[in-house]
C-alpha cells in the first residue's frame, strides 16, 4: 500500500445541512491516518484545492431535491469508481423529504416573493433512487466511527463492520436497561439501526430513530406497543416521521396512521 | 446493596418499587446476568501487525479477572452451568471462558420470594441452589431479627466463612431458611410444562402459532441478550487504515438478526416466524439434544426484557394446546 498511489478521495453535497460532511473533519485523532493513506481531491470544506476525477471512492451527502441536482448526482456517479452515501438525507431523502407528505408547491408559494426563480423537485429522494450506489452510511448525523471504518474497510478491500441489526443490541452492548420496560418511554430501538451507540436511551431518551429502519423492522407490532404505553394517532405518525420520514417502513408506517386522524 | 428496594416484572415491564422492610435481597434477577462477566459482550480474539511486510501475531497474554459474584440466583447458577458445559465440554473449549471461570467465587442467594416472570419451579432449577456455589445464602427478616443462613460449598467458601462472625445454626433457623425458599416456590409467577417438550416442539414444526409470534415479534434480540444460557456469537475483523495492524473480534450475536444466518445468496431464516421458531426450539428442545439439558432456567429475563412483552411460557402453552392465548391481556389496535 506504501509505494502505491494514494487512492483519490472527493467528498459531494446535495441538499443536506454539511453536518455529516463535517464528521469528517471531526475526526480529529483518525484525521492524520484518513490523509495519509487517501489523497484528500475534492473536498471543498476542508480544502480551496480541486484535483480532477476520477475518484475512487466518493462520499456522497445530501438528498436530491432539484432537477439540476438530478443531473449532477450522475456526473458523480460516471467519475467514481465507489460511491458511498452518507448520513440520513442521502440514504432516505432526510428531514426535508417531509415535504413529500404535501403540496411543496403550496409552500413554494408561500415563503417565496417570486416563486418563478424556484426550479424543486416534488419530492426530495435518496442518492440510490438516481444512481447505483455501493454503501449506505446511514445516521442524523453518521457516526464518524463508523465513517473511519468504512474508509478504512474500503482501503483494505474488506467488508466494513457496520451492522444492520436494531439499536436494542448496542443498549445491551452497553448495559442501558431498556428504557421502555424499565420506565415505559417509547422508543424506536427496536425497529431502527444500530450505529449511535444508544446514545439517547442511556440518558432516558426514547431513540428518535435517526439510523432510519433496521434490517427486519416490525413497524406494526411497536406502533401497537406505543398505543398500550398511551401514545396517540398524531403522535404515531410523528415519531416514524423524522429524519428519516422516507425511508420505506417508515413512511408506511406513519401513512397507516394518518389515515386514522 | 439496594437495601429495601424491589422490583415488580410482567411481560414487558420492570419497575422498582420500596418495600417496607430492609430486605438486602428483596429482588429478583436483574436487567443483566452474568454472563457478561464470563462471556462478555466483546472480546478481542487475537490480533496482527504488519513487520517488514511480514504479518506477525501479536502475543496477547490476557490477564484473565480474578470474579466474585455476589448475589448469583440458583436459576442464574444453573445457566452458569449450562455455559460451562456448551463453552468447555467438547473437543473445541473457548480458553477465555474457561479461565475466567475457574477463578470465579460464587456466593449464591436462595430466592424467598419470586417474581412476576420467573418459573425455575417449572424447570428444576431453583429456588434452592442445590450445588456449585462456594456459599449459599438464604436471608431470613422477621420483626425480631435479621439473619443469614449459610449453606458452605467448597473449600473457598468455608475460609470465607472463618473470617466472618458466625455461629451454628439451629434446627429451627434450618427450617425457617427450607420453609421462606419453598414459600418462593409456592409464588412463581408463571409456570412452563415441560413433560415431552422436546417432540412438543418438534411435532410442532409446522403450526399457525409461529407466524401469530412473528406478527408481535420486533426481531429486536433483546431476549436473546438476556438470555444467562444463549451464547452466540460473531467475528469481526478490523483493520486501521493503512493497513498495518489488523484484529479479530468476537461480539455477542442473536439467532433473531438477518446477518447471523446469513450464508451466500441470502439469510437462512428470513422470516421473523422462522427466527422464532428457531429461538425457541433450540431452547426447550434440541438444546437437550446437544447439549443434555434443556437451554432454558426460568429466569423469566426474555419474557420482562422483550420491549413487547411476548412470553415463551404463553407461546408452549399455545402450541400445547392449539388454543388461543389466556390470561394475558394483549393490546391491539382498534379499527385497524
Ligand atoms: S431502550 Fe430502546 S433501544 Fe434500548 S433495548 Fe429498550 S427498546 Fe431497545
Ligand atoms: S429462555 Fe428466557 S426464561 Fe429461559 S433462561 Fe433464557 S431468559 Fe431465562
Ligand atoms: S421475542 Fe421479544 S425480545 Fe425477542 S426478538 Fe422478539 S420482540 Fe425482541
Amino acid at each position: 500500500m506504501a509505494t502505491k498511489r494514494k487512492p483519490k478521495l472527493a467528498v459531494w453535497k446535495f441538499a443536506s445541512c454539511d453536518g455529516c460532511q463535517l464528521s469528517l473533519l471531526d475526526c480529529e485523532d483518525e484525521l492524520l491516518a484518513v490523509t495519509d493513506a487517501i489523497e484528500i481531491a475534492n473536498f471543498p470544506e476542508a480544502s480551496r484545492t480541486i484535483i480532477k476525477g476520477p475518484y475512487d471512492l466518493s462520499l456522497v451527502e445530501g438528498s436530491i431535491t432539484t432537477p439540476h441536482d438530478a443531473e449532477r448526482i450522475h456526473q458523480v456517479r460516471r467519475s467514481s469508481k465507489f460511491l458511498v452515501t452518507i448520513g440520513a438525507c442521502a440514504t432516505a431523502g432526510g428531514i426535508q423529504s417531509l415535504r413529500n407528505f404535501s403540496d411543496v408547491n403550496t409552500y413554494i408559494s408561500t415563503v417565496y416573493a417570486t416563486p418563478d426563480y424556484i426550479s424543486s423537485l416534488q419530492k426530495s429522494t435518496p442518492i440510490a433512487d438516481h444512481v447505483f450506489v455501493d454503501f449506505e452510511l446511514r445516521g442524523c448525523p453518521l457516526n464518524k466511527y463508523q465513517l473511519v471504518e468504512v474508509i478504512s474497510a474500503f482501503l483494505n478491500s474488506r467488508r466494513p463492520n457496520v451492522p444492520p441489526y436494531s439499536v436494542c443490541v448496542e443498549c445491551k452492548q452497553r448495559e442501558t436497561p431498556c428504557i421502555m420496560v424499565a420506565k415505559g418511554i417509547p422508543c424506536m430501538g427496536p425497529v431502527t439501526q444500530a450505529g449511535c451507540g444508544a446514545i439517547c436511551p442511556s440518558y432516558n431518551r426514547g431513540c428518535y430513530g435517526c439510523f432510519g429502519p433496521s434490517e427486519m423492522p416490525n413497524t406494526p407490532s411497536l406502533s401497537i406497543w406505543f398505543e398500550h404505553l398511551g401514545m396517540n394517532r398524531t403522535d404515531l405518525v410523528r415519531t416514524f416521521r423524522g429524519f428519516n420520514a422516507y425511508a420505506e417502513a417508515f413512511r408506511k408506517e406513519s401513512e397507516a396512521h394518518e389515515k386514522h386522524y | 446493596m439496594p437495601i429495601g428496594w424491589t422490583d415488580e416484572q410482567d411481560g414487558g415491564t420492570y419497575r422498582l418499587k420500596e418495600r417496607d422492610d430492609e430486605a438486602l435481597f428483596g429482588y429478583q434477577v436483574g436487567p443483566h446476568s452474568w454472563k457478561k462477566y464470563l462471556h462478555p459482550p466483546r472480546r478481542r480474539l487475537w490480533q496482527a501487525e504488519m513487520r517488514d511486510n511480514h504479518m506477525v501475531i501479536v502475543d496477547d497474554e490476557p490477564d484473565y479477572p480474578r470474579y466474585a459474584f455476589f448475589g448469583v440466583r440458583s436459576c442464574e447458577l444453573n445457566a452458569i452451568t449450562i455455559q460451562d458445559t456448551v463453552f468447555t465440554s467438547g473437543p473445541y473449549v473457548d480458553i477465555g471462558y474457561r479461565e475466567r471461570r475457574k477463578q470465579a467465587f460464587i456466593v449464591v442467594v436462595n430466592c424467598v420470594e419470586a417474581g412476576g416472570t420467573c418459573f425455575c419451579a417449572s424447570m428444576n432449577t431453583g429456588p434452592q441452589a442445590e450445588q456449585g456455589f462456594d456459599l449459599a445464602l438464604t436471608e431470613l427478616l422477621d420483626p425480631n431479627q435479621h439473619y443469614f443462613v449459610v449453606d458452605i460449598g467448597s473449600k473457598a467458601g468455608a475460609a470465607i466463612i472463618k473470617q466472618v462472625p458466625h455461629q451454628q445454626a439451629q434446627e429451627q433457623e434450618h427450617m425457617a431458611a427450607q420453609q421462606a425458599v419453598a414459600q418462593a416456590a409456592r409464588q412463581m409467577g408463571r409456570t412452563l410444562d415441560t413433560r415431552d417438550i422436546k417432540m412438543l416442539l418438534y411435532n410442532k414444526y409446522e403450526h399457525p402459532r409461529w407466524d401469530e409470534v412473528a406478527r408481535r415479534c420486533l426481531s429486536c434480540t433483546n431476549c436473546t441478550l438476556v438470555c444467562p444460557t444463549c451464547f452466540c456469537v460473531s467475528i469481526e475483523e478490523q483493520t486501521d487504515l493503512n493497513g498495518q495492524t489488523a484484529e479479530r473480534w468476537q461480539r455477542w450475536d442473536s439467532c433473531f438478526t438477518a446477518d447471523f444466518s446469513y450464508i451466500h445468496g441470502g439469510s437462512v431464516r428470513s422470516s421473523a416466524s422462522s427466527r422464532y421458531r428457531q429461538w425457541l426450539t433450540h431452547k426447550l428442545a434440541s438444546w437437550i439434544d446437544q447439549f443434555g439439558t434443556s437451554g432454558c432456567v426460568g429466569c423469566g429475563r426474555c419474557i420482562t426484557w422483550c420491549p413487547v412483552g411476548i412470553d415463551l411460557t404463553e407461546e408452549v402453552r399455545a402450541l400445547r394446546d392449539g388454543e388461543p392465548r389466556i390470561g394475558v391481556a394483549i393490546p391491539t389496535l382498534d379499527a385497524v
